[in-house]
């Protein structure tokens, strides 16, 4: 399955949005927090997960999405948000807290609930595995379309909840897609010291539903498994299980000094950028020009800085919102 | 279970909890039950017998022994427009899915903002004094009323049973369903025959979050849930051969907890004494001698009293075990050392 030129572009732009939103919330972020770094000071406290080299996984899945289809996302959740479709303005808002954000400050980064486009984050690993086999299972009783697609990181892939939900997801014949973002670390646990496979596709075997493992980190190889992964779940065909190598070009989160990596692994992995690659194929396929990407790269700019404006002229809540809304 | 002659409609609380979920399956489509051997056995405590022949398997689902996937499965069904009921057979199976229950379940609607509703029912098994050991005879009522997000309720007979029940699958938000096994109405558990009670056929509710004084007395109040006040109530008719007059609150929730009744109940007999089947410390009979305490010490006549669980885990042989469980007599003893 091979992108038109429509969804080569709307994933370039989606990756340029989530890069530039990133930088902005790096820069923010870091505000107030020097010399001496503190994670509760600044604009935007606690941790702050960037996912900023892993684009392709969240545009090469969600092109195939429709805001009826259910995605459950992780920690390191702002580029499948944006992808699915999440709110950019109450997006931003919510990861500083205030009182137009997602949820009105409560979650924060973390906790990323858009109900609009049926999108959810769960801050604790693999934890999103099962939701989304329930959302598959609720789509297949009600005789409703959609299918769910559960984000997880490669260290996930050793949590019990992942193996249970794949199981239920293959003897149920579940309409949901795992998605493993395999960026080679759990914080600092490298994942050959972690992993009792090289690949975590082979587990699919187990749970009887196919498993494709994706190298380079390739947007249209990424759209493509993806794609026939979801296009089988809609005609019931049953869960398939992806994991993808992609790169994290941040720490774990801000903060982190990454003395775990290899000397030169960053500098190598900034030279596999996928946003410049991706730019460089669409000009040499001749897909578009560099006015039209600049263009692209403009909207994306102007989105992004709509999004931090809001946030920033947005109030908190009262603190007493902190007493509500814990029951429906 | 007979009816001798009158109008009386005698259930046991298995068959209260069974009809309360067969009849909002049969009015609303969205509802579905979900658990270890809730299928073609009917649930190790009987309480969803008879449902998968008139429902199948679509609606009344076998799972794999799994309850992180099916529990976290239901969050998501749950958020996505189903109704899901699901069984963890024994509570003392929390320790294998907890993160299922109050990370996700009990905390999406908070870090949605309220944008996402929860409507589920986790329904699980308390309670013990039959041999089963320290993994399969827990209450841990307070384990989960401590933390936010989850409403908590404990039938202590059919009628309630089966009202909240109801309740609790109409309901928003998730709510922790606990029955007793020994309530239940399984002979093979040896059934408090107290529990078994007139229970109309049509569908009603029981309010979550109201208690029910279910004895009046002017001398002492004596404050339980589940079990514990059946055993407040055999305590009370002790007390009373003595010429002493017991009230009995029946706390039916824990959250939302009816803080009021107890007040109330409190300032009438100006003596508290709590019956809790869970731990001692730092549980629900600390909670409820604090609510009375906050509210106006001055109303106590007398320093309050716990008959509860010691702190220790739950012992297999028959002797120690009964050592260890609250019974009336304990009661009884508790009220004559006040």
């Amino acid at each position: 399955m091979q992108p038109t030129k429509e969804q080569k572009l709307w994933m370039y732009e989606n990756m340029v949005v989530s890069r530039r939103f990133e930088e902005i919330i790096e820069k923010i972020y870091l505000e107030g927090k020097t010399p001496a770094f503190n994670m509760a000071s600044g604009p935007i406290p606690g941790e702050m997960h960037l996912s900023n080299g892993q684009e392709p996984v969240a545009v090469g899945v969600c092109a195939h999405l429709n805001a009826d289809d259910v995605a459950t996302a992780t920690h390191r959740p702002h580029h499948q948000a944006i992808a699915k479709g999440v709110d950019l303005n109450r997006m931003a808002a919510e990861i500083f807290g205030k009182k137009t954000g997602l949820s009105g400050g409560r979650g924060g980064h973390m906790h990323i609930f858009d109900p609009k486009v049926n999108f959810a984050c769960a801050g604790i690993i693999a934890q999103g595995c099962g939701p989304a086999c329930g959302a598959a299972l609720s789509r297949k009783m009600q005789g409703k379309p959609g299918v769910a697609v559960s984000f997880l990181g490669e260290g996930a892939a050793n949590q019990g909840a992942f193996h249970e939900a794949l199981n239920l997801a293959g003897v149920w014949s579940l309409p949901v897609i795992f998605v493993i973002e395999d960026n080679a670390w759990g914080i600092s646990v490298a994942k050959k010291d972690s992993t009792a496979v090289a690949r975590n596709d082979v587990r699919a075997a187990a749970y009887g539903m196919p498993g494709h493992y994706i190298p380079g980190n390739d947007p249209y190889a990424i759209f493509d498994i993806a794609g026939e992964a979801i296009k089988r779940a809609r005609d019931g065909g049953g869960p398939t299980l992806i994991e993808i190598e992609t790169y994290r070009l941040a720490g774990h989160f801000m903060g982190d000094a990454e003395g775990y990596r290899p000397e030169g692994e960053k500098e190598k992995l900034f030279e596999k950028d996928p946003i410049p690659a991706m730019r460089q194929r669409l000009i040499a396929d001749g897909d578009a020009s560099d006015a039209d990407l600049d263009a692209i790269e403009a909207r994306a700019q102007a989105k992004v800085d709509e999004a931090i404006a809001f946030a920033k002229a947005s109030d908190y809540a009262p603190e007493t919102d902190a007493l509500t809304s814990v029951f429906a | 279970m007979s009816n001798e002659g009158t109008n009386e409609r005698r259930l046991t609380i298995a068959r209260a909890m069974a009809e309360s979920i067969q009849q909002e399956m049969q009015n609303d489509a969205r509802v579905f039950v979900m658990g270890e051997d809730i299928g073609e056995l009917g649930g190790v405590f009987g309480n969803t017998r008879g449902l998968l022949e008139e429902f199948g398997k679509e609606r009344i689902r076998d799972t794999p022994i799994s309850e992180t996937a099916f529990i976290s499965a239901a969050v998501g069904a749950a958020q996505d427009g189903m109704r899901p009921v699901v069984e963890l057979m024994f509570v003392d199976f929390f320790g294998v899915c907890f993160d299922a229950i109050y990370n996700l379940m009990a905390k999406d609607i908070y870090f949605s903002g309220g944008g996402v509703k929860v409507p589920m029912v986790l329904m699980t098994s308390t309670g013990g004094g039959y041999s089963d050991a320290g993994q399969h005879s827990q209450c841990l009522y307070a384990s989960f009323a401590h933390l936010p997000g989850m409403k908590v309720v404990s039938p202590s007979n059919a009628y309630d049973a089966k009202g909240l029940m109801t309740a609790a699958m109409r309901d928003d938000s998730p709510v922790v369903y606990m029955y007793h096994k020994r309530l239940q109405g399984m002979g093979w558990l040896g059934t408090e025959a107290g529990a078994t009670v007139d229970t109309p056929e049509e569908s009603y509710t029981v309010e979550i979050g109201k208690a029910k004084v279910v004895r009046e007395g002017s001398d002492v109040t004596l404050v339980g849930l589940a079990m514990g006040v059946h055993n407040a109530l055999k305590a009370a008719d002790k007390l009373a051969e003595q010429g002493v007059s017991a009230e009995v609150v029946d706390l039916v929730s824990l959250v939302p907890l009816d803080r009021e009744t107890v007040i109330n109940s409190v300032a009438k007999t100006g003596r508290l004494i709590v019956v809790d089947e869970d731990y001692h410390s730092y549980g629900v009979s600390g909670e409820i001698i604090a609510t009375v305490t906050e509210h106006d010490i001055s109303k106590l006549k007398a320093a309050p009293k716990r008959v509860t669980y010691p702190d220790v885990p739950i012992p297999f042989a028959r002797p120690m075990e009964q050592f260890c469980l609250p019974n009336p007599d304990k009661i009884v003893a508790a009220y004559k050392a006040m």
